[in-house]
């Protein structure tokens, strides 16, 4: 879980363009919208892209998003109990 | 009626301050502010300069290259210029450019050229309209005044100078950010301009640039100055 948590943190900096914030910066337990690394909505379209280019996991409900996308952490449980493609 | 184009305007309006940014370097009001020897790119070039500004604005990494600059010019005439004396809805922004958002377009096409890798990036998505850059300066200086951006095939001074002499010249704004802010390829060109009305000057604003009448000779003037 560990390893696939520093993965999710550079993908996540890659990704959304987080030019300021290393790996250290992220906390995996700390909410990702609103407060912590302040995403936005745009984000949230971008991490649904993220989990199925890079995992082949397709969100169906985007009711789930709010509980998937809470934190690095809870992104990683979910990649754990959805993935298909390494 | 006489069409626009040819139209003759009464009222005095003057430039009181712009931002010149072209490849190696950028001057605002007549002042050298960056210069970088060995230009490598533009992303490289962009950040040195948002760095060297030392603006916190953690939005900038996620614009475009066109907002990128469009952004960076406005927020270096703006931070010497004195527009808190005006409205938020007495301001407006005209920008123009001759390659629209074509860049990002093509960045945006080559994530979903392959049906087999079809991953379509919803943050590039957003900035295919040319406008979206102005969309970003609006928010962050809170301007909520009438805005356009124009196309033309090359810097067209007299089409920016008559567009922006009707919305003054009508009362729709009281002063206007405008210019022109091209990006295609690496390649870039970027003059943004404040326009107010002479009488509205504040003498102490501005580092103490003296005001340029905004006439398309002087904005021709200021697009290739050296």
């Amino acid at each position: 879980m560990e390893e696939l948590i520093t993965k999710l943190k550079k993908e996540v900096i890659e990704q959304l363009n987080l030019e300021d914030i290393s790996v250290d910066n992220i906390d995996p337990e700390a909410p990702l919208f609103g407060e912590g690394l302040g995403l936005d909505s745009i984000d949230a379209l971008e991490l649904i892209v993220l989990l199925e280019k890079n995992y082949g996991i397709k969100i169906e409900d985007p009711k789930d998003g709010k509980k998937i996308f809470y934190s690095i952490k809870t992104m990683a449980e979910y990649i754990t109990d959805h993935k298909k493609v390494q | 009626m006489q069409p626009l184009y040819f139209k003759r305007f009464e009222m005095d309006f003057s430039i009181t301050g712009y931002c010149l940014i072209s490849e190696k370097k950028v001057i605002v009001n007549d002042q050298l502010r960056f210069y970088q020897e060995n230009f490598l790119n533009f992303a490289n070039f962009i950040k040195s300069l948002y760095k060297l500004e030392e603006i916190n604005y953690p939005k900038f990494y996620k614009m475009d290259s066109l907002s990128k600059l469009g952004f960076l010019a406005s927020e270096l005439v703006l931070k010497v210029s004195s527009i808190k004396k005006y409205r938020e809805d007495e301001l407006g922004v005209v920008l123009s450019n001759s390659s629209s958002s074509l860049d990002t377009d093509i960045v945006y096409q080559n994530t979903i050229n392959d049906r087999f890798n079809y991953f379509p990036s919803p943050s590039v998505f957003v900035y295919t309209l040319p406008n979206i850059v102005i969309g970003e300066i609006c928010i962050k200086f809170n301007i909520k005044g009438e805005n356009a951006f124009l196309i033309s095939e090359t810097f067209n001074g007299r089409l920016i100078c008559n567009y922006v002499n009707e919305m003054m010249e009508k009362n729709r704004v009281q002063a206007c950010l405008c210019g022109w802010v091209e990006y295609l390829g690496d390649k870039f060109e970027t003059l943004v301009m404040l326009v107010e009305k002479s009488g509205f000057i504040d003498k102490q604003s501005n580092l103490g640039y003296c005001p340029t009448p905004f006439t398309e000779q002087h904005l021709n003037q200021l697009l290739h100055r050296n």
